[in-house]
Formats: structure tokens, sequence, C-alpha cells
């Protein structure tokens, strides 16, 4: 069924009174002074705490625990291990995602968790978990993914196979998967260039490092159904996953979302819920587990670690004719990185004919990655940008004039097959060629650098309601999570809908139950589809207000139009009527056929593919190799910025946490296989004062296919990042980087080797 | 209000007697904010902890023999805020203003800092430097140890049992005087010193260097009294040749190790340019008084 939505489109010529503007989000005074509720700020009657025991060893087979010392403790209530767990089959979705909830055979990291005990008092249970014996029979293990895929590595999964891989041998390997994308004739296309440049590139995994650590409160009720609050980035996607882990019924389990401390992705997928919720079935009393920071880095999942070797050729009139890349992506314990996002968005954005990529996906004995803002994309084009900007200089032109010169447009089919419609890659380049940034000379000592991005954005499975009570105010009721505002974007374009001012909308974020399926919130989707699903929403409830209205007054449908919050007649042929506001029509609902809204489920399809540029000066001590950044400008097309705060805060955020992963943030492993910088003490994530204010420029080339011309915004800012910082530190030192993080003892090294033999061109 | 395992006394003689009783199952508290931080990551399980916060020498900041006397529970604020010992000794300021995040600062203490006995403590260097006395009351009654003699490892100090550092007595200062303490680390603020070096000068009226004292943190298991890198300072006019000598044995006198914070061939070939721009701090200071 064609929806209302549907049939209307977007209409530039529109006037708009909501949105566009910059309203105070509802959510964001309780955060400002510290009322919002996030995960670990449930309390129910009754509520024990739980605290989960981890393994010492990056590899081990888990041969005996022995839990009836911890049993015996006075004040712990319940003990749990993988004998609490329905087992799976191992190497399936559901199977993996169990063993790295609770180890099962093997523990596969440090970190890894193998037991769970709940009791009175955080100290009691804390004072449980050492009473556990566990005998580990300690394997020898392998942190580098390249190590990984040696023939000679040990193995974490004697099941594990290639896939992809045709004629391979049967044999145990860390290799799961061989992925080829390619297209056009990459031979052909390098043989026309004047300039080819190969060079390698590697990253280290950074963590998503969101605020908030995971932390939830589950209870098991008596009659098997089960209810969990906590932070996450999908109701939906927690229920079902729960369901299919501890084989129960979806309808079974209700989950309720807080408010969210960041989750960059981290937060799709779970770490503890299943196990509070085994804790509090044995317990039969509800339980409570928030991890710790250092549980967060040990293991919750941080972003794919990276290898790749990239070649690009370009003719002397600067057309790129030709590129190839092979990639390795570390997935740490189990697969799941979406490495795929890296082959199919590394060139997008340039106009390319031949393109040739072999990526591999590769297990080693880390957390398991988890899904980070444009998952496994940056730390790729990261190589792709610091190349291209190469070229540029090899060739004698403006770096963006070069990618103007190669940007993809309409029409262009990439390499996964998807022809762009409207998209505002020109338009975003053409804005950073005028910004006042780029028209500043570059300060005398500082290095500049400019480099693009590309996401593709999603839609998806999206339900929502609409409902207009009785004294005409608004409530709607979203089934996706709000990571970053969402909220409030949503709430405006029902206001600007309506007719009525925003305080009148409120929304709030329903439980599992509540609403049908939502996919989760990632890839840049749920402004762009809760809104389409909240706008359909409010156009029926329109057709509503619509009928009421001509039954008040006796006349046609036809003979009443809505606009502002009014119902009119169409002409004065209709009769002589003072206009009916939407809350004069819902105070009669209760006298006509009850309450009036709308509600709206779709596969939300028609989301804008996005594009950024970003441009970087940076100052380089050459004594000491820091980095200061000076000045950072991002420029990126928004389609329609519905609440441009919000929108300039997302590439803020991108920037702010590329500038982390460029410089400094790595994991660092002992010979022992252990992380030894598990704080954000040595985790160096950015603080405030390691970063300039980030300017911003807001493209809107809108998306024809939402009603506003909206396009996500939340993933695109971040993959420029470390290509533009990357580009910006060659400019300042002579040679471009090749590894990240660019920290002070690897440039200064780099620097010394300037030094001595000059550098690569930059 | 005391709770079990925690008391907050309000005299020196309180502290050692309860140190003492408690055999070494006490764990000194000034502004918690290592103590603390150790307690939750579970590497510390003391029976008792005994504030000091509430014994009034301990939180004072007074002018004695032409110097100061700072009382070892005063907190890093404090002492920023303190206009006259800032004028003395700008480069201690600038240590504790470097410890934690400005909340930390609110509750963190020099005497805290110098006993949790980092190798990478801030005020550690710019102390040794300033040539303070440590004084320290224990079972035995009191002794005076010069600040340098304090730390004796990782997590290691020369206090023995019982004993508790009460204050730290700052000499007069001459006139043409000036100190510094610069440090690297990755990020601005919220960091561990990668390598820090604390530079206190004294020139005569022709500004050669008639004293000088140098002190390294994190480049050693203890934090460095380098009196090669001041010898390479005294005697001359603080020129560039001076300044290159005295970067030459500051790179010397690194013992370090590679660790998760910086390499070792880092911090040699670091250390050297943070002592120098320290110096050059210091030197612009000690001109202007």
């Amino acid at each position: 069924m064609a929806t209302i939505l549907e049939e209307s489109g977007f209409s530039p010529d529109r006037k708009l009174k909501i949105v566009g503007t910059n309203p105070i989000k509802h959510d964001g005074p309780d955060k400002v002074v510290g009322r919002a509720k996030f995960g670990a700020d449930l309390i129910l009657p009754g509520m024990l705490f739980g605290k989960i025991l981890r393994s010492p060893h990056p590899h081990a087979v888990l041969k005996s625990i022995d839990i009836s010392k911890a049993e015996a403790l006075p004040g712990v209530k319940s003990v749990v291990t993988r004998e609490d767990f329905p087992e799976l089959p191992r190497g399936t979705q559901w199977g993996n995602l169990s063993r790295n909830i609770m180890a099962r055979e093997k523990v596969f990291y440090e970190g890894h968790a193998v037991a769970a005990v709940a009791a009175t008092s955080e100290s009691i249970a804390k004072k449980a978990l050492k009473l556990i014996d566990i005998e580990y029979e300690v394997l020898p293990h392998v942190i580098d993914p390249i190590e990984a895929m040696k023939p000679d590595a040990p193995i974490l999964h004697d099941d594990l196979r290639t896939k992809g891989v045709e004629g391979a041998e049967d044999k145990p390997t860390n290799v799961v998967e061989r992925l080829d994308l390619a297209m056009g004739d990459v031979e052909k296309g390098f043989a026309e260039a004047d300039v080819v440049i190969e060079r390698e590139f590697d990253s280290q995994p950074m963590h998503q490092g969101y605020i908030e650590p995971q932390g939830c409160v589950a209870s098991y009720g008596e009659d098997g159904g089960i209810e969990v609050w906590c932070c996450n980035q999908g109701t939906h996607a927690y229920r079902d996953q729960i369901a299919a882990i501890l084989e129960t019924d979806s309808s079974k389990i209700r989950v309720s979302q807080s408010e969210m401390g960041g989750g960059f992705g981290g937060k799709v997928g779970f770490y503890i819920e299943p196990v509070a919720i085994v804790l509090s079935r044995m317990a039969r009393r509800p339980v409570k587990v928030v991890l710790t920071r250092n549980e967060v880095f040990r293991s919750t999942g941080p972003v794919a670690a990276t290898r790749s070797r990239i070649k690009m050729g370009a003719t002397k009139d600067g057309r790129i004719v030709a590129a190839e890349a092979e990639l390795v992506f570390q997935t740490g314990a189990f697969t799941g990185s979406m490495f795929f996002n890296g082959p199919m968005a590394m060139f997008t954005r340039y106009a390319l004919e031949n393109i040739k990529t072999v990526s591999y996906e590769v297990v080693s004995n880390r957390p398991k990655v988890a899904a980070f803002r444009a998952p496994c994309v940056p730390q790729i084009v990261f190589g792709v940008e610091g190349i291209v900007s190469e070229l540029a200089d090899k060739l004698g032109m403006d770096p963006i004039d070069f990618r103007l010169k190669n940007a993809a447009e309409e029409g262009y089919t990439t390499l996964y097959g998807v022809t762009f419609g409207r998209i505002g890659f020109v338009e975003t380049l053409e804005a950073a060629k005028k910004c006042d940034h780029y028209t500043s000379p570059v300060p005398e000592g500082h290095g500049r650098g400019v480099a693009a991005g590309f996401w593709f954005n999603r839609g998806g499975d999206t339900t929502g309601s609409l409902t207009i009570t009785p004294d005409g105010s608004v409530t709607i009721l979203l089934g996706t999570s709000d990571v970053a505002g969402s909220r409030v974007s949503i709430c405006m374009m029902a206001a600007e809908e309506l007719g009525v001012p925003l305080d009148k909308v409120r929304a709030v974020l329903g439980d599992s139950s509540a609403l049908g399926n939502n996919r989760v919130t990632a890839g840049s989707r749920t402004t762009f589809s809760s809104g389409m699903v909240i706008i359909d929403s409010a156009r029926q409830a329109i057709a509503e207000l619509v009928k009421r209205a001509a039954e008040i007054w006796d006349v046609p449908e036809e003979g009443v139009v809505f606009g502002d919050g009014y119902c009119r007649p169409s002409s004065s042929n209709v009769g002589e009527f003072e206009p009916l506001s939407i809350a004069e029509i819902a105070a009669k609902t209760s006298v006509s056929h009850g309450a009036i809204s709308g509600h709206s489920e779709m596969n939300v399809t028609g989301e804008g593919p996005g594009f950024g540029l970003h441009i970087v000066d940076v100052e380089v001590d050459k004594e000491t190799g820091r980095v200061d950044i000076k000045r950072y400008t991002v420029v990126e097309d928004a389609g329609k910025a519905i609440h441009p705060q919000q929108v300039e805060g997302q590439y803020q955020g991108g920037a702010v946490q590329g500038v982390g992963w460029a410089l400094n943030e790595a994991y660092v492993y002992g010979e022992d296989g252990r992380l030894q910088n598990s704080s954000f003490l040595d985790y160096r994530m950015p603080v405030a004062s390691d970063v300039p204010m980030i300017d911003t420029v807001i493209v809107e080339v809108p998306n024809p296919k939402h009603p506003y011309g909206l396009r996500g915004v939340g993933e695109v800012p971040v993959v420029p990042t470390l290509g533009a910082i990357g580009n910006a530190i060659g400019n300042a030192i002579g040679v471009r980087p090749q590894s990240l993080p660019m920290s002070p003892p690897r440039l200064l090294e780099l620097i010394d080797k300037v030094d001595n033999n000059g550098g690569n061109g930059s | 209000m005391a709770e079990e395992g925690y008391v907050a006394p309000h005299t020196v003689d309180e502290v050692v007697s309860l140190l003492v009783e408690a055999g070494g199952d006490a764990r000194v508290m000034a502004g918690g904010t290592d103590v603390l931080v150790q307690l939750h990551a579970d590497l510390i399980e003391p029976g008792l902890f005994v504030d000091i916060k509430n014994i009034p020498e301990l939180r004072t900041i007074a002018a004695e023999a032409g110097g100061f006397r700072v009382g070892a529970a005063v907190t890093s604020m404090e002492l920023v805020d303190h206009e006259a010992f800032n004028a003395a000794w700008p480069g201690v300021v600038e240590g504790v203003a470097l410890i934690g995040s400005v909340q930390v600062q609110g509750r963190a203490t020099m005497g805290g800092n110098l006993c949790n006995a980092s190798p990478a403590a801030d005020s550690v260097p710019p102390l040794i430097a300033a040539q303070a006395v440590a004084a320290i009351v224990g079972p035995g009654g009191p002794r005076e140890v010069p600040v340098e003699d304090i730390i004796t490892g990782p997590g290691q100090t020369s206090l023995d049992q019982g004993e508790i550092l009460v204050s730290f007595l700052f000499p007069p200062r001459a006139p043409h005087s000036g100190d510094c303490y610069m440090r690297l680390t990755p990020r601005t603020e919220m960091d561990i010193a990668v390598v820090g070096a604390g530079i206190n000068l004294t020139l005569d009226d022709a500004g050669t260097c008639v004293a000088a004292r140098v002190a390294l943190g994190a480049v050693a298991p203890t934090p460095l009294l380098v009196a090669q890198a001041a010898d390479a300072l005294i005697g001359s006019k603080v020129d560039d040749a001076a300044m290159a000598k005295l970067a030459t044995a500051a790179s010397s006198a690194c013992h370090a190790i590679s660790d998760k914070r910086g390499t070792k061939l880092y911090r040699i070939k670091t250390v050297g340019v943070i002592a120098r721009r320290a110096a050059e701090k210091a030197l612009e200071r000690a001109r202007k008084n």
C-alpha cells in the first residue's frame, strides 16, 4: 500500500517554520543537571549486584570451573557459568554470540567472561569472584592480524574454514573470509596512467570510547517473562538476540531503553544483559550489572585493526584511471567486523571505472570487534586519501581541484552496483574551496591537509506512532533509540507537519513490546527513518482531523483543508465556519470516533548518501613529534539540517573522535597477550584542550527521497579525519605517515628519517 | 563521621600511634586521588584509612626562615591560589598544577604525590630542584630529609613503619633566581609525564649562573637529581652551548624503560629537549627577579 508519504516527496519551495531552527532539545536540560536516567540508574526492590569473572589468559582451554566456595559465601544468591546457558552450535551467529558473552570450550582473549555472581552487595560479589576456581590449559596466542594469517599461527577456532576461497585446503585457519570486489579492468587502467603510487598502511584498533559503560538491570519473572532496562542502540535487536541465545520467545522479553551515554556502534551488540538475566532467573530477584571502564576496554569491542596495500594511478590531466587494494581486517576473537564496508566505501566518491579489491577478515586473541561510526571505513580511507593527495601533489594540482575532477555525480554506478541519485559531493568540494579556512593562507610553520569521505547512510525497518491528546498536544512513540538528539529533530518534523509549536510535541522511546520491529540505531538512519514514519503518522492524523472537521461542519471531506494547525473550509462555497484548531477537534474525540492518531511501519528506503571534506591545519613539534591541531573545518552535505546545531554536533564529534584515533589512541598489549592500558589515563582519548573549536560548513543538497530532504549525518564526519590529519602532518614534516596512530614517538622517528633522507614528496 | 576502616584524627601524634597500631595494614590518605583509585582497582586492600586532612599543621602554608613551610596535605589548588608562593616558586606550582585535572587538583596534595612514589610524579622534580626538605614524624620522633631521598623505587619510600610526612620546607630565595617544571605528554592534560624536568637556577648580577639544580622525572625508577646537568649550567651565561650540554647530560642520565607511556629511545631523545626548554623558562624568570 502506498503511504501518504510516498506520494508527497520533497518540495524545495516549502516554507518552513520549525525545521532548520535550533530549539533546546527536550532531553537536554535533565542531562545538563544530571537528572537523566542512564543504564546504571534503575533501582528495583530486592535488587542484587552482579559481577563478572574474566579470564587472565588471552587463549586457553577452560578445563573446569568450581563455583562451590563462591556459592557458599553469605550474601551470594546466584553464580552462573557456561553450564547455565543453552549450548548453541559453534561457528554459528548465535553460537558465537553466546560464547562471547560467556566462554564455553575456550577463552579467546584476556577479559573474556568465564563466570558471574549476583550478591546482595557489590563487595560481596567481588569477594565471591575470587572464590571461583578455574583450571585453564593455557594455549599460545596471537594478537597481530598478519601473524594470525601465517600457516603456523595458533588457531582460535579449529572448525573455522575460509569463506570465499574455492578449493581451499580443508584445514583450520584464522582467516574467516576472503572477499573480492572489482569492476572494470585495472590492468588496462594502470596502463593508461602517467603516475602510479602504491603504499602500505596500517591502523590500530580504537575503542568507541562511550562515556557510559554498559549497565543494565534484568528481572526474570515467575512466568518466564524477562524485563531488561539498559542503554542500547536498539531494543528489538537486543530482545531478539536475547531470545536466540537463551532459547526463549521474543514476546516474553521486554527491553526498555535508558538515556544513552554514547554508543557510536558499540551498543548495537550486547555483553551483559543475558548474564544479568540468567543470574536473575537463578536468584529469583532483579540483578544489576554495570561494567567498569577496565572491563569495557578488556571485553567490549574496539574497531578493526587493519593492514592495507593500496595502489592508484592517474593521467597527467588529473583523471584517476585505476585503483587496487589488498586489505586485512582484524575482527577480534569472533567474526562480525563488517569488514565489507571497507572495500565498498574506500574509493566511493570518485567516479572510478577500474577497481580491484581483495579483503580478508581475520580472527585473533582480542575482544570481538564491534561497530563504530562507518565501520571499517576511516582506517582504510586514511590510505586512499593519502595517495589521492600525493597524486595531486605529483601532478601539481590543488588537492580539492583534483578531487573535483574525479568526483562522482548522479548516475555513477558504484563498485557495489548502486547507481547514485542526486548527491552533493561536488557541492561539498566547491563549498570547501570557498570556505574561510581553505582560502586563508597556511600560517608559517603549520601544515595543511584535506581529505574526503563517504558513507552509504541507511534506512530499514522502522515503526512509530503519533497520537493527538485530548488537549491537542502531541505524543510520539519511537522504536529507535536516541543516541544523538534524534528525538528533538523528529518532534520538529512532526510539529512542522501539524502546524503546532514544538513545545506541544513530546517523543518517548518505546520498549521492545510497544512497537513493531525497528532496526538498530546505526548507519546514520534514525532521524531519517523514524522521521519518515512519524511524518507519515502525522499526515494520517491530519487526514483524520479533516474527516472529523467535515463531520462537525457536516460538509464533505473535500470541503476541508488543513494548514498551520487548523482545519478550514476549502472555499466560501463550503460554508462560513470558524477554523477549528487541533485542540478543538481533539476535545470532541470521546464523543466522535475516539483518539486521533497515526501509525506507520516501513522498510524505509531512499536514504541519500553523504559526503564530506575535512580541512586541517597542524603544527608539529619537530623535537618531540607532538602534533597540535591548530584549525579544523568539516564541510559536509546534510541534505537538509533539521536541527543545525545537532548536525554541527555530529560533525564536531566525528572530527574529535578522528583526532584521537589519528594521534594517540591505541591498545598496548604485553608479550603475555594482556592489555596494559585499559583506562582513560593510558588509553589516550583526546581531552577538551587537545582540540580547537571545530568549524563546520553545512552544505544542503536535498535528498529528493525525503519530505524535508535530509540525509544521515552521523558517520560521514569520522571518515575523512585520519586522512586529513595525515595529509596535514605530511605537509608539515615532508613525509606522509602510513601508520596509525601518528603518535609523538613514531612521528619523531619519521622526522629524523626525513632529516636524513628527504621526504616522499608531500 | 568515622566509618569502619576509616579514621580522621586531628593530631600528628594520633596518626603515628594509629599507624604503629595497624602495623602496615593502614594507608595514609590525603586527597585520596591515588589511594582511592588504587582501592577501586583492587590494587590495595588496607584495613584502615587514616585521613590526614583534619590536621591543621598539615594544611598550612606559612613563611619560615625566609622561605616557606607547606603542609603535606595542602591541596594543589591552594598552592596555585597562593600569590607569594607563586612568586617565589612558579616551577613548583607548575608541577602541582599538572596533576590530574582541575577537579583532581582541588583534592590532590604535594605530600600525597611524593608518597605515592611514582617515577613520573609531576610535583617531585620541581620539589627536588627547589631543594625542598621533607619534615617527617614517626614513633622515633621528628627528622628532616631532602625530598630526593624520599622515593626509593616505584611505589616505595624511605619512610619507616609508623612515619608520616608532615610538611615541606622551602629555602629562602636568592636574587635572580628562577625555577620551572615542564613535562612531555601526548595529551595536553589528564596525562602522565613521558619525561619531566624541574630546573632551578640562580644568576649573579652579571648574569652568570652561580647555582643550579636539575631534576628529571619518568626517566628512571625514581625521580633523578642530575648533578652533571646542573654543572653544565653553573659558571656559564646559560647560553646555547650550556643549554646543549645540559640537554646531553639529561639524555645521558636517562635510565628509562620502554612501557605503555613511551619507548626508552623516545625518552632519551626528548628528556634533553624538555630540560633545555625548562631551563630557558627558568632563565627568563631568573633574569626578571
